[in-house]
């Protein structure tokens, strides 16, 4: 299966990344080459075969470890916010956003 | 029950179908996946660590207290705890949502099933739930004060949340403004979240469509972040009728996720999001699966309050009850340990009741007070009410031993009851001399007693209270009154 | 005692020197700060900061003073600049080799950089004690890890020590380029798909990429979830060994940090096997050679490299077995679909709000987004976004994703297999030598296919290991790959170390450094 160009603007718009004209043509052209290389993996029977998306559990029961209920964090707002684009009265702000 | 239509729930001929997704704020100390405080009201981003921030290379760790309580709500509603459950990332970009995407769960929620019971109009009803599953809490927009930008507080952001989704069982908004009531007198009674509507603790999104009967289900729009049982209410109906006029003008229903405007009462679909429904769900690499084990389950369990249905059944039975009174003693978990606490300090349970439903009630409400800030002990109450049981006083002189009980949760009830005068006359000799006085003196009325007249009765009566400058016990004046006449 | 100068030192023989008093802390230190300097040519280096180098030197010395060192006290290191460091005490922005993340000041350092400096301090996690070496400097590397030449730096490319005019591979290229040139004993890398054993096999020197788990992924600016691990770079296995044994264990921040008892593994790389002796340190040690790792397509130096370092491992006692991994080449593509699946997730944090690059003078909230990305991420970055935004949506998540996460657990169950008849796998680390910078630059999925051999490791999650096996075409470095089982990063080093005792490839020095 082959990409179009409405598949790229769409991508992009979903991992909302500008692209120019030029790049997204480029775009085109790589994610179809790449996926080429892809295709040989849609052929393999995986029937029965359970995903593994955290690799230990391919050899032991990997379980979510849990901690206690307790606050163990201070204020750190300046640190925090010491890279921040555009802060005010402590709070980020952004271009405004209209429901 | 969903299955049978109910014509009386249709409008304009139109069935009405709704589903409610409720998101509750658990009631931890800490958030979902980070240790900062979730207390609410803090100065924006101070209860925001690096974690919240999604600062470059945080990570999530899962709060015990979050997957417990998700636990307790799961065996009150009589659902299947998931002994495996997977949590997921849902992408999309907002500025309230700083890792540009939330974790959540999708394909395997921690708690599956169940339901939730609640009368409607006097009838027993249950709606059925999916599923209840974690997720974490976005932050704060602020759209005021900042001259074209929008400030962001991410101090919500984390906060634990169970989303707790609803069959689409319900026909009515009335119906599911019950529903939504009962869900929140559960969650508060179990504890699991504190129910504080106006402080975003419990929301709820309405989805609702409309159907000719026997139609398939039409359409449906999603209605968000109500915070209140009005609006719940107000929006549905508005919606409903919305939608009606468009079928009727031959227009179809788009999905759309849509807001109430509580100052116009209308609902408007919010501004397209085009592809905002492709979230992408995978599992979490962050975070292994969570596995909750048989014994976890069996601990909490053991654990939990008795559910107030089961209370309220309990109360009818052993204190002989009413359906509505018990309803009110189980209306939340601190007022029902006050009931059984006064109940077993007097010994009088449809006493306290009503003393709670009424008097008690009353003065908290006017007071703007929950149970909990009852300024009179239940020893106090106790003893005022073996007072009017044992006719010391009567229950207009009750109340105002309460008024003064209520503003010196100090004072003594017998030292009240003498300071102000209200010991009822006991004696029986004294009160028959005054009944022997007041039919003496009211042979009129006690002709028209005799010829079949009952308000003569209490006029007789009245005048006997009277005699006795309010003292007498009106049950013994009535009945010394009714030997004396024959 | 080494004769070399300090510059030329090792860890292990600076963690000599120190505790001999033979030169203070801050003097090695002193001497380091100059040659990174003299060496700035290389592109390895993004930020130093001599002050609190020194400050960090002066406190190693105070420790030893007061016999409070431990064996890396003192001894210098940089980090590649995928870790967090705490810019109030470091002085060290972070910035990922990324424009996204230029100026970026950490409030906090990551684990293993506080393991490997002044420990962690975080609440309840009180274990103050850190190995207490000294941070020179933050290493370039390929923009969020993403690549195999340290061509993807929003800062520059790094060059090969060996041949200035080559790549030094990536995504550790910093790392590797600084420690063969001997600018520091040891850096930190990081290792997605290749990226400690790739840039350590183009550039001679030796690295580790443990276990999945076993290093702490909190503070690591996060490319790939279930498959990046931190890892030691450095001039022989004993360093290596030194480094990962202050930096690996469980961290109570990472939900995916193995739960294991502490480990010693240079007290385990220097365990003597049963039945060895002095000349067959690796007596009866089983090494797979997967037949698919030495396909017609590896080039003939390489080969021949590799086959040297074998036999070499044959004279030391071990016997060579040959094994099969059946879906080597399948594994380029399940890797290419799930680290950029995650990626595009894990991306999705740099959005111009709280942190990092915003664009200037946004139209909109949505016109901030695109532009900010746009501006902020590199040309590969954003191809890997695409890719996995495109694996992951509505319609492709099946046949893509999941699909690709089914064939991963055929392939750890292939290594599975081979372990049931070896105790490590060897073979190659990529099938040819360093290529010359601007070679592949328009060929991102040439650039790809070179993973080939480092991909199914990372996979599985298998601990996989680079050292120096020679020199191929153009007097470049080979390096030799080891793939362990499961935890068994003591046996790697092992052997490596055996190897390392009985030749002197990774003693070679770069001209000109």
């Amino acid at each position: 299966m082959a990409l179009t160009p409405d598949d790229v603007s769409r991508i992009a718009h979903l991992a909302r990344l500008q692209l120019s004209a030029p790049e997204q043509a480029k775009m085109l052209v790589q994610l179809n080459g790449f996926f080429s290389i892809v295709e040989q993996m849609g052929a393999v029977d995986t029937s029965g075969v359970e995903p593994l998306y955290t690799p230990l559990s391919a050899v032991q029961t990997v379980e979510l470890r849990l901690r206690e209920d307790v606050v163990t964090e201070t204020d750190q707002r300046e640190r925090n916010q010491a890279s921040a684009p555009a802060v005010e009265a402590g709070l980020f702000l952004v271009p405004r956003v209209i429901e | 029950m969903s299955g049978i239509p109910n014509p009386s729930t249709f409008i304009r001929g139109f069935e009405v179908v709704i589903g409610l997704e409720t998101h509750a704020q658990l009631s931890t100390l800490s958030k979902i996946f980070s240790g900062a405080s979730t207390h609410f009201g803090a100065a924006p981003n101070t209860q925001a660590c690096a974690i919240d921030l999604a600062l470059p290379g945080t990570l999530p760790v899962m709060n015990r207290g979050a997957v417990e309580r998700a636990i307790r709500l799961g065996l009150a509603v009589g659902a299947k705890v998931a002994p495996l459950s997977i949590f997921a990332r849902k992408n999309y970009f907002y500025p309230d949502l700083p890792k540009g995407y939330q974790i959540s769960q999708y394909e395997t929620p921690v708690v599956q099933g169940g339901r939730i019971p609640f009368v409607l109009n006097g009838q027993p009803r249950s709606v059925r739930l999916t599923r209840a599953h974690l997720e974490e809490d976005a932050g704060k927009s602020l759209h005021e004060d900042f001259a074209g930008q929008t400030g962001i507080d991410l101090n919500r952001a984390g906060t634990p949340l169970l989303e707790i989704v609803s069959e689409p069982d319900m026909r009515s908004s009335v119906e599911a403004v019950a529903y939504a009531r009962a869900l929140h007198a559960l969650v508060v009674w179990l504890g699991v979240c504190d129910g504080n509507m106006q402080e975003g603790s419990f929301r709820c999104d309405a989805n609702v469509s409309v159907r000719r009967p026997g139609d398939a289900l039409g359409t449906r729009r999603e209605i968000k972040n109500l915070n209140s049982f009005r609006f719940l209410q107000q929006a549905i109906d508005y919606e409903v009728q919305w939608q009606i006029d468009r079928i009727e003008d031959g227009l179809s229903i788009e999905q759309a996720t849509v807001l109430f405007n509580p100052d116009t009462g209308q609902t408007r679909a919010m501004r397209s999001k085009e592809d905002a429904h492709d979230y992408r769900y995978f599992p979490d690499p962050d975070l292994p699966p969570l596995v909750i084990s048989p014994d976890w389950v069996e601990r909490v369990r053991q654990a939990m309050p008795e559910l107030p249905a089961a209370m309220a059944e309990r109360l009818m039975r052993e204190d002989g009850l009413g359906a509505d009174d018990a309803a009110v003693m189980t209306q939340s978990l601190p007022f029902a340990r006050y009931y059984e606490a006064l109940r077993d300090a007097c010994k009088q349970p449809k006493l306290a009741a009503n003393w709670l439903m009424g008097d008690i009630s009353k003065r908290l409400n006017a007071a703007g007070l929950s149970i909990e800030h009852m300024p009179v002990a239940v020893p106090v109450l106790a003893v005022l009410l073996g007072r009017v049981t044992d006719g010391t006083v009567s229950h207009s002189g009750a109340r105002q031993v309460l008024d003064t009980l209520w503003a010196d949760g100090g004072a003594e009830v017998d030292a009240v009851i003498s300071v102000k005068g209200l010991k009822q006359m006991s004696d029986s000799a004294s009160l028959q001399a005054i009944v022997d006085a007041v039919v003496a003196a009211n042979s009129k009325s006690v002709d028209e007693y005799r010829a079949g007249k009952d308000r003569a009765f209490n006029a007789l009566v009245g005048q006997v209270m009277k005699a006795s400058l309010g003292k007498a016990n009106p049950a013994q004046a009535s009945e010394l009154l009714k030997r004396t006449l024959g | 005692m080494s004769t070399l100068p300090i510059e030329h030192r090792g860890v292990t023989e600076l963690a000599q020197g120190l505790a001999a008093g033979e030169f203070s802390s801050v003097e090695v230190t002193t001497a380091l700060l100059a040659r990174l300097q003299q060496h700035q040519d290389l592109g390895a280096v993004l930020a130093t900061n001599a002050e609190a180098s020194l400050a960090q030197a002066r406190a190693a010395d105070q420790r030893r003073a007061n016999g409070t060192a431990t064996v890396l006290t003192g001894v210098p290191l940089a980090h590649k600049d995928i870790f967090a460091t705490d810019f109030s005490t470091s002085g060290m922005a972070t910035t990922a080799g990324s424009k996204m993340l230029a100026g970026y000041r950490s409030p906090f350092d990551a684990t293993v950089v506080a393991r490997l400096g002044h420990g962690e301090g975080h609440g309840e996690n009180t274990n103050a004690q850190g190995a207490g070496m000294v941070t020179l400097a933050k290493l370039n590397c390929d923009e969020f890890a993403m690549g195999s030449a340290n061509e993807n730096s929003a800062f520059g490319a790094v060059k090969n020590p060996w041949d200035l005019a080559r790549v030094p591979g990536g995504s550790s290229g910093g790392s590797a380029a600084a420690v063969a040139a001997r600018l520091i004993p040891a850096a930190t890398g990081t290792d997605t798909g290749g990226s400690i054993r790739q840039p350590a096999s183009f550039c001679g020197v030796t690295g580790i990429k443990p276990t999945y788990g076993v290093c702490s992924r909190y503070g690591m600016v996060a490319f790939a979830s279930s498959l990046d691990q931190a890892g030691p770079m450095a001039r022989s296995a004993a360093d290596c060994a030194l480094l990962l044994t202050a930096m690996s264990g469980f961290d109570v921040r990472d939900a995916t940090s193995a739960e294991r008892p502490a480990q010693d593994f240079h007290a385990q790389m220097l365990t003597v096997r049963a039945g060895a002796s002095a000349a067959r340190p690796l007596q009866g040690l089983r090494v797979g050679l997967p037949k698919e790792f030495f396909p017609a397509a590896l080039s003939n130096d390489v080969h021949g490299a590799v086959h040297a370092a074998l036999a070499e491992l044959e004279n030391l006692g071990a016997c060579l077995v040959d094994v099969s991994l059946p879906r080597t080449e399948l594994c380029i593509p399940v890797y290419y679909i799930i680290a950029p699946a995650e990626a595009s997730s894990n991306l999705g944090r740099f959005d111009g709000v709280k942190f990092g690059h915003r664009s200037a003078a946004p139209v909109d909230l949505l016109d901030m987004y695109k532009r900010t990305r746009a501006e902020g991420f590199g040309p590969e970055v954003k191809r890997r976004i695409m890719i996995g935004t495109y694996v992951l949506s509505h319609g492709y998540y099946d046949a893509y994703y999941v699909q690709a996460q089914k064939l991963r657990r055929m392939i750890a169950d292939d290594f599975r297999a081979c372990f049931a008849h070896c105790d490590v796998i060897a073979g190659p680390v990529a099938p040819t030598v360093a290529w010359a910078l601007g070679e592949q630059a328009d060929d991102p999925l040439r650039v790809y296919l070179a993973d080939i051999f480092t991909l199914p490791a990372s996979l599985a999650g298998l601990p996989g290991m680079s050292l120096p096996a020679g020199f191929g075409n153009g007097g470049m470095p080979v390096g030799l790959q080891l793939i362990g089982n499961y935890f068994q990063e003591g046996t790697l080093l092992h052997t490596a170390h055996a190897l390392q005792q009985a030749s002197d490839w990774h003693r070679a020095v770069p001209r000109g450094f």
